[in-house]
């Protein structure tokens, strides 16, 4: 019993990793976008499952009510809305992107083996939060010992995101107002313009009128 | 890590393996009986008979509907997307069911032969969260199916729903806000059991939370996608919406699973988290009332949904957004605001 208890969570690790790097490799590697954006679901996916091996549940649910749940949606929505059949090749504007591309490779790969070599691997006690005579505040991950940390030691830069998530929904209404602001003048510049032809022409078929008159 | 897999007993995990079985059992046939009662039901109201010839009263007609389903061609169009119209039906159907683990039917009761026994598969400490991630979820399924399809009456039905869940969910969401912070738990069993004082009536939707609860039950209705706010299968004007290019096939059967057992989930949801869950009068001394009166809870909102189809026309599509937008959200934020000065006050 004891040595299956200690192999599981190392297989579910090893198949949810492997299934993680599967889908992130298929998210570059599609060329149709519907694709690309199904396997960053799958990928998110397997991220809440290994946040709840790491018994943080209320991260790996955020996880997917968040992103998998609502901005891949919007994601998924945009492709949808403007049917985005097939990536177009725009392979040459980019060239130069490839050969950045391997000094950063290596520049990540040095600091995932520093990560492995420095950071205390040391794990810090895990209780269930439904153990009996656990509080709940105390245990790890849980939405207790989240908000408690969220709202006494952190309360600052979790005020300082709200205020950068306002900016942001500002900002966005400030750059949606004004391109229906500048819409709004350009239709109205074209449809003065063709009023002003409009009458114009009529002016014209009137003086032509005018003259057949005569 | 080790600590938790070390706790698991080889009975927990048999007992587990059963309820789930028995609970996926539920899920499987509860659309079977919801579709009866609902083609029944609709026919009263709409002043006909509905389906009578199978088996006594027409009972067996889902049954036989069922094996129409299984034995039919299954065809896929030539211009859809194979691979994503035959994942579509899928991705809907399993989030679906794996909500049913954490519904709470009853307390923990004294069975004979069996002994104490928890009427749940499971409870974890983000159980809420939980259901409504798995929800979310689903959606995907209505949407590849739209898009799969690659026909424009799907594609339509798949972008409204899209758009439509999105709108929602935030209300949704919002409506269950002021519950939890009268129950200070995400745990459905503990949502639950806050809500057993006054001889097992001091439900939410009593206790400051009537709001909530009307916010809740409309989003809900808007969430699963059912009149009047269908318009992702509006047949009057897309034929059949995200689902017109599935022909009555397994595909179409496993869609039209999901929705039922989303309307399941959304109705154990507003059962457990406004109206008391298993708690009514008289629960503590007979604990399978409980049981009873979790059913009963159940069955009004699932005949709600049929009432209404029954009743109402659909809205309109800018009705509808307009209605979710500048209605409910701001209702519901509202409501978090009285809820969180009545639990200064009161709690």
């Amino acid at each position: 019993m004891d040595q299956i208890a200690l192999d599981i969570p190392k297989l579910m690790f090893l198949a949810f990793a492997g299934i993680a790097v599967v889908a992130a490799f298929n998210l570059i590697l599609q060329r149709n976008p519907i694709y690309s954006a199904l396997s960053l679901i799958v990928t998110l996916c397997v991220m809440a499952a290994l946040f709840l091996m790491l018994s943080a549940p209320f991260i790996a649910v955020i996880q997917i009510v968040v992103y998998a749940g609502a901005i891949m949606v919007l994601f998924v929505f945009v492709i949808m809305l403007l049917n985005i059949r097939e990536e177009e090749s725009k392979v040459d504007r980019q060239k130069y992107l490839k050969w950045a591309a391997a000094p950063m490779f290596l520049a990540l790969l040095a600091q995932v083996f520093a990560v492995i070599r420095y950071v205390d691997a040391q794990a810090p006690p895990i209780q269930s939060p439904n153990a009996p005579g656990v509080n709940p505040a105390d245990s790890l991950g849980t939405v207790e010992s989240i908000a408690n940390a969220m709202f006494t030691t952190y309360v600052l830069p979790f005020e300082a995101t709200s205020v950068l998530i306002l900016m942001a929904i500002v900002g966005s209404q400030l750059l949606a107002r004004r391109e229906k602001k500048e819409d709004i003048e350009r239709i109205e510049e074209a449809l003065a313009v063709e009023q002003s032809e409009q009458e114009l022409a009529h002016r014209t078929s009137e003086k032509s009128n005018e003259e057949v008159a005569a | 890590m080790s600590s938790i897999i070390e706790s698991i007993d080889i009975y927990f995990l048999l007992e587990s393996l059963i309820k789930i079985a028995i609970v996926f059992v539920i899920g499987l046939l509860s659309p079977v009986g919801m579709n009866w009662v609902e083609r029944r039901t609709l026919a009263l109201i709409q002043n006909r008979l509905g389906p009578n010839r199978v088996g006594p009263f027409g009972l067996l007609q889902s049954l036989a509907d069922g094996i129409k389903f299984a034995f039919k061609e299954d065809i896929i169009p030539l211009a859809a997307n194979r691979w994503l119209y035959t994942l579509a039906p899928i991705v809907a159907v399993i989030p679906a069911f794996m909500v049913t683990i954490v519904y709470p039917f009853g307390p923990e009761i004294d069975l004979p032969f069996i002994g104490k026994t928890k009427f749940y598969v499971t409870n974890f400490n983000v159980g809420l969260l939980y259901v409504l991630a798995m929800t979310s979820l689903g959606v995907y399924g209505i949407i590849l199916a739209g898009w799969g399809s690659n026909s424009k009456y799907s594609l339509l039905g798949g972008l409204r729903s899209s758009a439509q869940v999105i709108s929602y969910e935030l209300s949704l969401s919002l409506a269950l806000v002021g519950a939890m912070l009268q129950a200070g738990s995400l745990d459905l069993v503990k949502i639950v059991e806050s809500q057993s004082g006054w001889g097992g009536m001091q439900w939410h939707i009593f206790m400051f939370q009537p709001l909530g609860f009307i916010i809740y039950l409309i989003s809900a209705i808007a969430e699963t996608n059912r009149i009047p706010f269908d318009l992702p299968e509006a047949e009057t004007e897309l034929v059949g919406g995200f689902h017109t290019e599935y022909s009555s096939s397994l595909k179409f059967a496993m869609l039209f699973m999901a929705e039922y057992v989303n309307m399941l989930t959304v109705s154990v949801l507003a059962t457990v988290i406004f109206l008391g869950g298993w708690n009514g009068p008289f629960v503590k001394e007979i604990p399978l009332l409980g049981l009873l009166y979790f059913f009963i809870k159940i069955s009004f909102f699932m005949f709600l949904y049929i009432w209404l189809r029954g009743t109402l026309p659909r809205f309109r599509y800018d009705q509808l957004m307009n209605f979710g937008w500048k209605v409910l959200l701001p209702l519901a934020l509202v409501n978090i605001v009285i809820s969180a000065v009545i639990g200064l006050f009161v709690y």
